[in-house]
């Protein structure tokens, strides 16, 4: 219930965040909406040492529309992204899959960069960062980086930041107009973790608890290139896969959710084009 | 006009809702200051031999007053001896623990028999230090075979306490005869599995005990302070009158907080032991391991009867898991058997039930506490046998169900329904939800081979309220000198609203303003004796209890204003809607309860009653439930549940649409969605709320509740219970639903919880077979 | 460290261990014991405050990360009869049983209804879907915020 004791720093920019990171090793963790981080704590599965509160970096909390890409900044919140006027016009698949995280108490204080960071592939975001093509921007001692989405997730909670790295932007390219978006989060109940989850931008169709990492379903996107029908592409949706078993479903069940909401995905997205 | 039968809001609400309710851990009684904490450290394994505690560290931790263990327990008195050889075997039908070599300890003693078992308590300062300081205690353990479900402690040859010949706690299984179904041109039998469920209330268990000049005052979250004082008395070995028990508000109690369990006695002796005031709060990983879990039967249910729809007999053969120690062991399966004919008249029911203990957390009541487990089993019964003859499962209960002029009826298994109108029930609701309309819709949705196919669920149900009628309830009515008037009762409310009843009753019959009326429970000095609230009785019991000390008031008043008035007796009147005494049609003459109670004395007017009921009663109802099945993917949307729950008089419709909601909710719950899982090794799997699946709102509709009142003799004010009917009629409404859902696809039955892997693994399994298509 | 929150109006300031929750600061250092803890796993809500006008779970939160911000409770809601029209929608509407998840389910309503003043049924549930009530069944809790709703609640 109550996380075993730790230090308590409190960041005032980006760079002493960085110094404080960097002076604390592999002793600090960095603390954002803290809704990924202190359930974890709270169980005392995470004992961290130092906790680096970077969540009043408010030059990081920012939706933009820039040349070719929208940007947006590690430490918005789901509920900003929910209701950004940016992204419900120009990448209206992000403001969605952000506004089914969690509940709204959980959407006021967790973070993007927060959840993309702490790499739960059963987690809407890292999936829909996938099938966005989004670019992580990192800030680390050896300054800046920017990671493909798909060099970021590694496996389970493990992401290629580098300790003492801050997630500081995350960019994704600018659809074209017109372009099918899809989102669907299979649950037994609302507030729970997909069971499984697809996420779909244009061509693209991510995977959400299929894998140790949120997954692309390449199979189903080169079944569409080569013009397959949706049902038709849906078919291999559990292709590369490697579902997990637990109470909520066998590797089987989730096999055959996948083909089956990738269906709807693409039929839900088709009749948003 | 009286104000019993309206809906009148709640009293209790605004101090609730401005300021909170004060439940134990937010106490603030000087008598608590500077009180420490207690931390459980519990055992993590199932089934393992202590071999070794080790508290040095722990002692050495920030904060800590104390660590204490089993050796520190030699300040109480023995527990009583063990049976003589044979007692144990012969202790069936025991209503409470079982004893002897099936006892439960305090600390547990040298084994462990379910992870959550309490082992050793650290004392801090604080409940963060607590925390710190319980993981500091090194506790050894030598892993014994766990004996984990029904089927492994039948077979196995490994035992749970020394001394005992099986698992088989008590022994009552179906001796019937298979000739009891000759004649059926149909017979159909079924397993069921009643799953494992957690009472969850909001509140987890909590306690605070103070010690002062030989005397012990215990706060605790309890159904039942009085229970509660009897059991410290005996725990402790203390006179009653050295014990105060105090029941503060309380989050929620569903049954498992009846009396108190071993981890509040602990918290009261080490009080004692350590001279410091203590405070507990469980967590809730704790309380989902460490308070009592509800229902864990396997059902086996048989049914037969002819085509055209008469059920002959039914036979039920139970084996209830009682977890690691028999609590309640005896008492809920009992009941079960009692109700196990149902709202029917079958001409031969037979009914057994055996108890086993295996390595999980012990088993207790929970919301309806056997009653749901009857019938569960008989309505999906009921449902098959209906399947199996292609009738429709409304006409098939119709032509089942008690008539209206049996009654008073007395089942075959031994119960006495006071009142009922079943078939009155089941067609009020048919005709509410516009059954017939959704079967056709159903049809269209099967012709047309949709995706999402409709499911209809009926339940019709009996259930038993009161069942400790002959208990009774107590209930003191003071009328003061100023015209005000306090009721001390017995009952314990947890939620249910009886601060508000109460009040409204003494209205009723004295016309005191519910406003000048104060209902106090739940303090054993205020009331020494009563029993509390479990099994839906203390409307019928509690609240009839302060209407009988209401009318005695009143009697003892017309005295009173007798002699201020300088009339007789049989002149006067109460007039109810001024609150006052006057000569009859003479209103110039009226006299306030202030005066007449003034006149009485300085205590003014006090009547104590003790209303014990001759039976239990009997209420009834249906519930049908629609259901939504998206048979691609299995998940089951509820989208409308429709009720009658009769239970005889109304006398606060609010308050009693309360109770059906909310029991309305965990039955369906139930039926979707909740399970306590444990791996064979007897490690919980659903030890937390992200994994036991507590119901939320976005998972469930409104309700649609139709009334129906049918009294009862059994009280002046006609009314049965019914804090646990909706729970009851809900489970299986839903679970029949699923099934009705799936039928046409050759599906028969999906045990609970129907989760959506559990309903896509019955609808490929009858597609591989190839049913129905 | 030292944390300073303004709570209900009021300065609470006060040196606690830097691993304190916000549930515990406010139940504890400032003495508002409405706020119940109902789980460990930040699932219930019966924690839930507003920060900054906001719903959070405050069991979820550092008092740590709540210094310098402003908290309101149930305490903290009253209007001028002494109830907020949430509160004195959960009391016509009989919303409540046992009480314990009420503080945060009504802190949540009042913080759905600021960002949704016209919501439908099916917005009420899901946006009450991070709050666990075991006694109403929750029929009444979504009839008390449509009623507060109507009242105008929001303003």
């Amino acid at each position: 219930m109550i996380p075993a004791p730790f230090t308590y720093k409190r960041a005032g920019s980006v760079d002493e965040a960085l110094d404080l990171a960097a002076a604390d090793g592999d002793e600090a963790k960095f603390l954002a909406g803290g809704h990924s981080l202190l359930p974890l704590m709270k169980l005392r599965l995470a004992v961290p040492e130092v906790l680096i509160d970077v969540s009043r970096l408010r030059e990081l909390s920012y939706v933009r529309e820039d040349d070719g890409h929208i940007a947006v900044g590690a430490l918005s919140t789901h509920d900003q992204l929910a209701r950004s006027d940016v992204l419900a016009a120009k990448l209206p698949l992000l403001a969605h899959v952000a506004s089914h995280v969690g509940d709204p108490q959980v959407r006021h204080r967790g973070t993007i960069g927060g959840s993309l960071a702490h790499a739960d592939s059963a987690a809407d975001l890292p999936a829909a960062a996938l099938a966005l093509e989004a670019t992580l921007v990192a800030r680390g001692p050896s300054g800046p980086r920017a990671i493909p989405a798909t060099e970021f997730f590694q496996s389970l909670f493990e992401t290629s930041l580098e300790p003492g790295e801050l997630l500081t932007e995350i960019r994704f390219p600018k659809p074209a107009s017109a372009t099918g978006w899809a989102f669907q989060k299979f649950t037994k109940r609302a507030i729970d973790w997909a069971i499984v989850g697809v996420v779909v931008q244009g061509g693209n169709v991510a995977l959400i608890n299929m894998g140790q990492t949120p997954l692309r379903a390449s199979g189903v996107e080169q079944a569409l290139a080569s013009g397959a029908s949706p049902a038709d592409a849906a078919a291999h949706a559990a292709e590369g896969t490697e579902a997990g078993t637990d109470l909520n479903a066998d590797r089987g069940y989730r096999e055959h959710l996948a083909r089956v909401l990738v269906a709807r995905a693409l039929d839900e997205a088709a009749a948003r084009a | 006009m009286s104000i019993l039968g309206t809906r009148v809001l709640r009293t209790e609400d605004p101090r609730l809702l401005t300021h909170g309710g004060i439940y134990v851990d937010d106490l603030r009684e000087p008598e608590l200051a500077g009180a420490a904490r207690v931390t459980f450290v519990r055992s993590p394994v199932a089934h393992a031999e202590i071999t070794g505690i080790d508290t040095e560290a722990a002692l050495a931790a920030p904060g800590v007053v104390a660590v204490l263990t089993v050796k520190d327990l030699d300040d109480l008195p023995p527990p009583p001896p063990p049976p003589a050889e044979g007692e144990a075997a012969a202790n069936e039908g025991a209503p409470l623990p079982l004893g002897g070599v099936w006892s439960e300890p305090l600390f547990a003693v040298d084994r462990v028999r379910y992870v959550g078992e309490p082992v050793a308590m650290v004392i801090t300062d604080d409940s963060y230090q607590g925390e710190d300081a319980a993981e500091l205690v090194s506790v050894d353990y030598e892993q014994l075979p766990p004996v984990v479900g029904i089927g492994v402690a039948l077979d196995s040859e490994q035992l749970l306490f020394p001394g005992t010949t099986s698992n088989v706690a008590v022994n009552h299984p179906l001796a019937a005869s298979t000739a009891d179904f000759d004649g059926c041109d149909v017979v159909v039998e079924q397993t069921i599995v009643n799953q494992r469920l957690a009472p969850m209330p909001m509140e987890g268990r909590a306690a605070a005990a103070r010690w002062a000049d030989g005397k012990l005052t215990f706060w605790v979250s309890t159904q039942n302070a009085q229970i509660s004082r009897f059991i410290l008395a005996g725990a402790l070995g203390l006179d009653p009158a050295a014990i105060r028990v105090i029941a503060p508000d309380v989050g929620g109690g569903f049954g498992a907080k009846v009396g108190i369990d071993r981890d509040a006695l602990m918290v009261a002796w080490a009080a004692k032991h350590t001279g410091r005031a203590l405070r507990w709060a469980e967590t809730r990983s704790e309380n989902l391991t460490g308070m009592t879990h509800g229902r864990d039967q396997l059902q086996v249910v048989k049914i037969g009867g002819t085509r055209d729809g008469q059920i002959l007999a039914y036979h039920q053969d139970v084996v209830q898991d009682t977890g690691a120690y028999p609590r309640m062991s005896g008492f809920l399966p009992t009941l079960t058997n009692l109700m196990a004919a149902g709202s029917y008249d079958f001409p031969n029911v037979q009914a057994g039930y055996r108890v086993v203990v295996t390595n999980t957390t012990p088993i207790s009541a929970y919301r309806g506490a056997g009653r749901p487990e009857a019938t569960a089993a008989v309505e999906r019964a009921v449902d098959l046998f209906a399947t199996e003859i292609g009738m429709d499962p409304a006409e098939v209960r119709r032509k089942n169900l008690i008539p209206k002029d049996k009654f008073p009826f007395t089942t075959k298994t031994g119960a006495i329904y006071d009142s009922g109108d079943h078939v009155a029930v089941l067609d009020k609701v048919l005709e509410a939800a516009g059954y017939w309309e959704l079967r056709a819709e159903q049809a269209r949705r099967r012709e047309r081979r949709e995706v999402l196919q409709l499911g209809l669920g009926l339940a019709t149900y009996v259930e038993i309220t009161a069942a400790d009628a002959a208990g009774g309830e107590t209930a003191r009515l003071v009328v003061h000198g100023d015209g005000t008037a306090t009721a001390y009762t017995g009952s314990s409310a947890h939620g249910q609203g009886h601060h508000t009843a109460w009040a409204m009753l003494v209205e009723a019959e004295l016309g005191i303003p519910m406003e000048k009326v104060t209902v106090i429970h739940g303090d054993t000095d205020l009331i020494p004796f009563g029993v509390g609230t479990y099994g839906s009785r203390s409307l019928q019991l509690g609240g009839t209890a302060v209407h009988l000390a209401a009318v005695d008031v009143k009697e003892q008043a017309r005295r009173v204003a007798a002699e201020l008035l300088e009339a007789s007796e049989d002149d006067l009147e109460l007039d109810t809607d001024s609150g006052g005494w006057q000569v009859r049609g003479d209103p110039a003459t009226r006299r306030s309860w202030a005066e007449v109670a003034g006149h009485a004395g300085a205590a003014g007017i006090t009547a104590e009653t003790n209303f014990t009921e001759g039976h239990p009663t009997f209420p009834f109802g249906t519930h049908l439930a629609v259901v939504e099945v998206d048979t691609e993917t299995g998940k089951v949307r509820l989208i409308r549940h429709i009720t009658a729950d009769d239970a005889g008089t109304v006398l606060n419709p609010l308050l009693v649409e309360g109770q059906r909601h909310g029991g309305i909710a965990q039955g369906a719950a139930q039926a979707l969605l909740e399970e306590v899982v444990y791996d064979a090794d007897g490690n919980p799997l659903t030890a937390t709320l992200v994994d036991y699946a507590a119901i939320t709102a976005a998972e469930l509709p409104s309700f649609e509740l139709v009334k129906s009142e049918t009294p009862t003799d059994a009280n002046p004010l006609g009314a049965k219970g019914i804090g646990e009917a909706g729970t009851i009629g809900a489970t299986p409404a839903v679970q029949n639903a699923v099934v009705d859902a799936l039928s046409h696809l050759g599906v028969r039955h999906v045990d609970m919880p129907a989760t959506p892997s559990r309903v896509w693994a019955a609808i490929s399994e009858a597609r591989k077979q190839g049913e129905g298509e | 460290m030292k944390v300073s929150v303004s709570v209900n109006g009021s300065p609470v300031v006060a040196e606690v261990p830097d691993r304190t929750l916000l549930v515990h600061f406010l139940r504890e250092t400032a003495d508002l014991t409405a706020t119940n803890v109902g789980c460990d796993t930040s699932s219930c809500g019966a924690c839930t405050v507003l920060l900054d006008g906001k719903s959070v779970k405050s069991c979820t939160v550092l008092a740590a990360q709540a210094d310098g911000s402003e908290v309101t409770t149930v305490e903290g809601l009253g209007g001028a009869d002494g109830m907020h029209p949430v509160q004195r929608a959960f009391h016509t509407e009989h919303g409540l049983q046992c009480g314990f998840c009420t503080p945060g389910m009504v802190m949540a309503a009042v913080s759905l209804l600021a960002e949704n003043p016209s919501p439908t049924e099916e917005d009420v549930r899901s946006g009450l879907e991070g709050n666990l009530c075991r006694c109403t069944g929750y029929h009444n809790i979504v009839r008390a915020v449509l009623a507060a709703a109507r009242d105008g609640a929001s303003q």
